[in-house]
């Protein structure tokens, strides 16, 4: 079955109209001996009766939806109400394609304008674009926007930025234009990236809050990169921004804020899924909006003069300006920042907060927890949001196994990471998780220390 | 259809005009016509050399968008800063109001190296055949 | 100030909110004592708005949309075909979405068999060795196809020499674009007489500056290259590499293998070839196939099946070009690839080929009797038409598109490929019945007739649709990108 719109007679009806005698003859630009006989050997046909029970089966293996998460990392598992299932499920939104043709598409426009304005909101920037790959490409695009920007080619890394995403910088970037600033106790240090800045650095990158779920000094990290002629990158936890002050905004002082702030944004609605499709978001201020990567919404009047919202400055993207273009990006992740706009529309002013208190409130609570614990210690003393370093008495990776018995995943073992951090455990702690849900995670800890 | 015969062009479609030892440089009606609504033109700083028949610059239209040759060597003296409120004077008055920078030209004589308006409009017919 | 189009920031306000969290349950503590130093935000300006009142917003917004589960949506290289729903729900089962990337190949097998199932069936499709999945959409598959190609002469002393990509003028605008983000010079061919690839242009610039040749097959007018194997050929003598653009791989699944077709190395755009769906502008994926000889500088991990039959992620690649996604890649649609796959099995997926390549020749034909068919050869999946003739009734290829809408059908791709005046690409797919190609056919036909009669109602078109032409001048004038907060 391959939904395939003509049945043999109608292909036959078909041939007579086109005016051949059979479709072999509409291949003859192909060379003979490419033409396959038969199609590759591939599996299926699969009934969706026999889909199910094969893909439920693999399913299952992953034993994922018996375990609850303390994993973090960049990829959270946050609260997604069930209104965005039944809104972004729709084919209305699902089948649609890129908004071309404005007229027919204001559904998927003023989606995109509504998600552009928010995350302008939340980031504290003048516009946002339509999304990006993930927040790793979404943070590489925007060293490579502060290259063209100020026609210098080196990037400084400041801090505990996530490995993947410094290990997406160094594949589009060569090496030697890639500077890493070791962190201090687990932050960025201003000093030591101002010793590591130069009049051929485009952009200083952090994290906020870092990898290691710490939250670093935005005003410092702005001021150090600004004082070098460089622009100043922060690539942002969305949840946290509904909290903490935005890197983009000026600061009190008046100093400027974040030049572009880029991120992830799968905690905004979107499930976990191995990883992908992700959410990569990308906001600006005014002076570079011209070099902004991906699609951008904007809001106009019909013939009527009735508002309406079209694709704009496209003649930056690829489709026109083709080698000149800003980037090279077309199919973004659409809707995945529908599920997103639909989220913060439902959570809205407060619910955002909300999560994101209770994440500081359970994420704090739970490391006291594990402080009491003997033989674990937090590994870092400054601020963290939701997420916190444990050193363990074990190798991490064993305080991980232990979870499974009391139906937890305690954490990500960043020995996979580097060797050095073997006995570290990276912990992350939602508004999901209940105290019930933390109680269990913490005796998979005693467990695994030995403390039993 | 007639171009201003005070001005001299390039095959980019570009026209320049020496007056007093400067020369302004915009784009022609039928540039314009081409691209339709110019919604944004990046224009080059003062000071900034440009180098003959190279871009230095970009018009933008809706759905198009278009380098900007110069016509002679120079450096930059002025730019149209009316242009940033108001890039539709350059479909206006694509040879007046529209003018997009002036330079001092390397070599004033290069000006009259370029096409007169009689060549031009050839020059236009023969890229419609 | 109609109800139905406000935006969230314009209903509901002060008391109203969405759906409750619960209470905290652990002992709490002040924000100032927890976040010591830390600045935290004043106002968040979001919208407040009941739940019911945020579903009426997104089901209004739903209602102005023309998708493809309602109507037909030729557009050319897009591929909008049916998109099958039991690869949603399979996607959507709890143990794929709840999945974390970073838990351990031993807790996340289910994954990794979908992962290195999708990598063998997608190369047993393509004719390649192996596959990875990291790339999201077809552009990012290019360039990560072009670092891949970049590794590999590195690899022989010749990534120096060797900084140019041919591309013929038909390309898709992604191509150069790519080639740019690689910090490499395109190289644009004029195509030949017949809109495909001219083996004398090819020769004039191929040398040992060349690092590739990027090619679409069938091209952006659906033509097949009927040169293509010369074309590899003379590319791989020269020292060159040869990349696909998978774009129009509609045309050839189960018919023909582009690694038979002499390519090193191409992207599949899964969201066209294999039905995931287009999601309003995404996700997509796009992963990449290459032969052998690529194989050492894929990104890592690769997933690798042991001898038990258990799946490992294998990290120890040394040549790899470095990773291209944070994770590996858009997992949820690759499942849904995968369903689609296995749903057709084999002669399936041939008989997509085909009924595609009928459809569009079936279209081609009966159309050409209206508008101008610069190259009346068989095509595959696609056509291009000219609006050419239309223009001395002062009517553009932009009214007809336009004025389609009013017909309840999407307008075809329109002004691409560039090559081609006023151009119309249309791809019917092999979803579309009879019927729904003859209602199409007859809408051109109408349109025609009304360019002659009536211009006007074609200048001012569409009519029927939830807006009518919108003021795409006005919008990058005033690039109003966001709401105004009241």
């Amino acid at each position: 079955m391959s939904f395939v719109g003509l049945t043999r007679d109608e292909e036959q009806r078909m041939l007579r109209e086109i005016g051949v005698a059979s479709f072999e003859e509409l291949l003859a630009a192909i060379p003979k001996q490419v033409l396959l006989e038969r199609p590759p050997d591939l599996p299926g046909p699969l009934t969706e009766i026999e889909l199910r029970r094969l893909l439920g089966r693999w399913s299952a293996e992953n034993h994922a939806q018996d375990a609850v998460s303390f994993q973090g990392g960049g990829i959270y598992d946050h609260w997604i109400p069930a209104a965005v299932d039944a809104l972004a499920g729709r084919s209305e939104f699902v089948t649609a394609y890129t908004p071309y043709q404005a007229e027919v598409a204001q559904g998927t426009l003023t989606a995109i304008f509504e998600f552009q304005s928010l995350i302008a909101e939340l980031t504290g920037c003048d516009v946002a674009n339509a999304s990006m790959y993930d927040g790793a490409t979404a943070m590489v695009e925007g060293a490579l926007l502060a290259r063209a920007q100020t026609g210098r080619k080196r990037v400084v890394v400041a801090g505990l930025v996530h490995p993947h995403y410094v290990g997406v910088l160094r594949t589009y970037l060569d090496d030697a234009n890639v500077t890493q600033v070791a962190d201090a106790a687990g932050l960025a240090a201003p000093a030591d990236v101002t010793a590591a800045l130069g009049p051929d650095v485009a952009c200083v990158i952090y994290q906020q809050p870092n990898f290691f779920g710490l939250l670093e000094d935005p005003a410092a990290l702005n001021g150090a990169a600004h004082g070098a002629g460089a622009l100043a990158v922060a690539v942002c936890d969305p949840i946290a921004l509904a909290l903490i002050e935005p890197p983009g905004r000026a600061a009190a002082d008046g100093s400027r804020g974040a030049d572009l702030v880029v991120g992830e944004a799968q905690s905004l609605g979107n499930p976990m899924s191995f990883g992908g499709p992700l959410l990569g978001f990308f906001a600006a201020h005014q002076s570079l909006l011209r070099r902004m990567p991906g699609r951008l919404a904007a809001e106009t009047v019909d013939k009527q003069g009735r508002r309406g919202f079209v694709l704009t400055l496209q003649t930056r993207e690829q489709h026109i300006r083709r080698e000149k273009a800003t980037s090279n990006i077309c199919t973004n992740q659409g809707l995945m920042a529908l599920r997103a706009t639909i989220h913060m529309g439902l959570l809205g002013r407060e619910g955002m907060r909300e999560v994101a208190e209770l994440c500081v409130q359970k994420s704090h609570y739970a490391a006291e927890l594990a402080r009491r614990i003997p033989g674990y210690r937090l590994a870092h003393a400054t601020p963290f949001f939701r997420e916190f370093v444990l050193e363990c008495p074990v190798e991490a990776r064993g305080v991980v196994e232990a979870g499974l018995e009391f139906g937890v995943r305690p954490g990500i073992n960043l020995g996979r990471f580097r060797p050095a951090w073997k006995d570290l455990l990276l912990v992350a702690v939602t508004e999901q998780r209940n105290a019930e849900e933390i109680a269990r995670w913490a005796a998979a800890l005693e467990k695994a220390g030995g403390a039993r | 259809m007639g171009y201003p015969d005070d001005v001299r062009y390039t095959p980019e479609h570009e026209w320049a005009r020496l007056e007093k030892g400067i020369v302004t440089i915009g784009i022609t009606s039928y540039a314009t016509d081409q691209l339709g609504d110019v919604v944004f033109v990046e224009m080059p700083e003062v000071g900034r050399r440009l180098e003959a028949m190279k871009p230095f610059g970009v018009v933008e239209a809706v759905k198009t968008v278009s380098d900007l040759f110069a016509p002679v060597a120079g450096e930059v003296v002025e730019v149209n800063g009316a242009l940033g409120d108001s890039p539709a004077l350059v479909n206006q008055d694509p040879f007046g109001e529209g003018w997009i920078v002036r330079v001092k030209p390397a070599n004033p004589a290069d000006v009259q190296k370029l096409m007169s308006s009689a060549d031009y409009e050839k020059h236009v017919e023969e890229q419609h055949a | 100030m109609s109800i139905e189009r406000r935006l969230l920031i314009e209903q509901g306000g002060a008391g109203h909110r969405g759906p409750e969290l619960p209470a905290c349950d652990v002992p709490t503590r002040p924000l100032a004592e927890l976040l010591p130093g830390v600045k935290l935000r004043g106002e968040l300006r979001f919208p407040q708005v009941s739940e019911p009142e945020v579903v009426r917003h997104f089901i209004e917004l739903s209602t102005l949309n023309h998708h493809v589960d309602r109507g037909f949506y030729p557009l050319g290289s897009c591929t909008m075909k049916y998109n099958p729903k039991i690869n949603d729900e399979l996607s959507g089962l709890p143990g794929f979405a709840k999945a974390h990337p970073l838990a351990g190949d031993a807790a996340t097998q289910g994954c990794l068999r979908v992962m290195a199932a999708v990598q063998r069936v997608l190369a047993d499709v393509t004719g390649f060795d192996a596959v990875t999945t990291q790339p999201a959409a077809g552009a990012h598959g290019e360039l990560t196809g072009l670092l891949l190609i970049r590794a590999w002469h590195r690899s022989r002393g010749e990534g120096e020499k060797r900084r140019k990509v041919i591309v013929p003028d038909s390309a898709h605008g992604t191509n150069p674009a790519s080639v740019s983000l690689c910090g490499w010079e395109t190289v644009v061919i004029p195509s030949g007489e017949h809109a495909t690839v001219s083996l004398e242009a090819l020769d004039k610039v191929l040398d040992g500056s060349t690092a590739a040749v990027m090619l679409t097959v069938p091209n952006t007018l659906g033509l097949f290259e009927p040169q293509v194997l010369e074309v590899t050929r003379r590319a791989h003598a020269a020292g060159a590499q040869v990349y696909l653009d998978g774009a129009n791989l509609n045309a050839l699944v189960g018919l023909v293998r582009p690694g038979d077709l002499g390519f090193d190395v191409m992207h599949i755009n899964v969201h066209k070839t294999f039905s995931t769906p287009h999601g309003g502008g995404g996700p997509g994926a796009g992963p990449v196939a290459v032969k052998e000889h690529l194989v050492p500088f894929l990104p890592a991990p690769v997933a690798v099946t042991r001898k038990d039959g258990s799946i490992r992620l294998d990290w120890e690649r040394p040549q790899s070009i470095g990773r291209v996604h944070s994770f590996n890649g858009n997992f949820g649609i690759l499942v849904r690839a995968l369903a689609y796959i296995l749903t057709l099995g084999p002669a399936g997926l041939r008989g997509v080929s085909r009924a595609a390549i009928l459809n569009a020749n079936y279209l081609m034909r009966r159309l050409a009797r209206t508008y101008e068919l610069p190259h009346p050869d068989p095509c595959m999946h696609e056509f291009v038409l000219s609006g050419r003739g239309l223009k001395k009734y002062g009517v553009k290829t932009l009214d007809v598109a336009k004025r389609l809408l009013d017909f309840g059908v999407h307008a075809p791709t329109v002004y691409f490929p560039l090559i081609v005046e006023e151009a119309l690409m249309i791809e019917p797919t092999e979803t579309e019945t009879f019927d729904r190609l003859d209602h199409f056919a007859s809408a051109l036909e109408k349109i025609a007739a009304e360019a002659r009669e009536n211009p006007d109602i074609l200048h001012e078109a569409p009519h029927d649709t939830p807006v009518s032409r919108l003021d795409e001048g006005r919008a990058a004038r005033e690039l109003k990108l966001r709401w105004g907060v009241p």
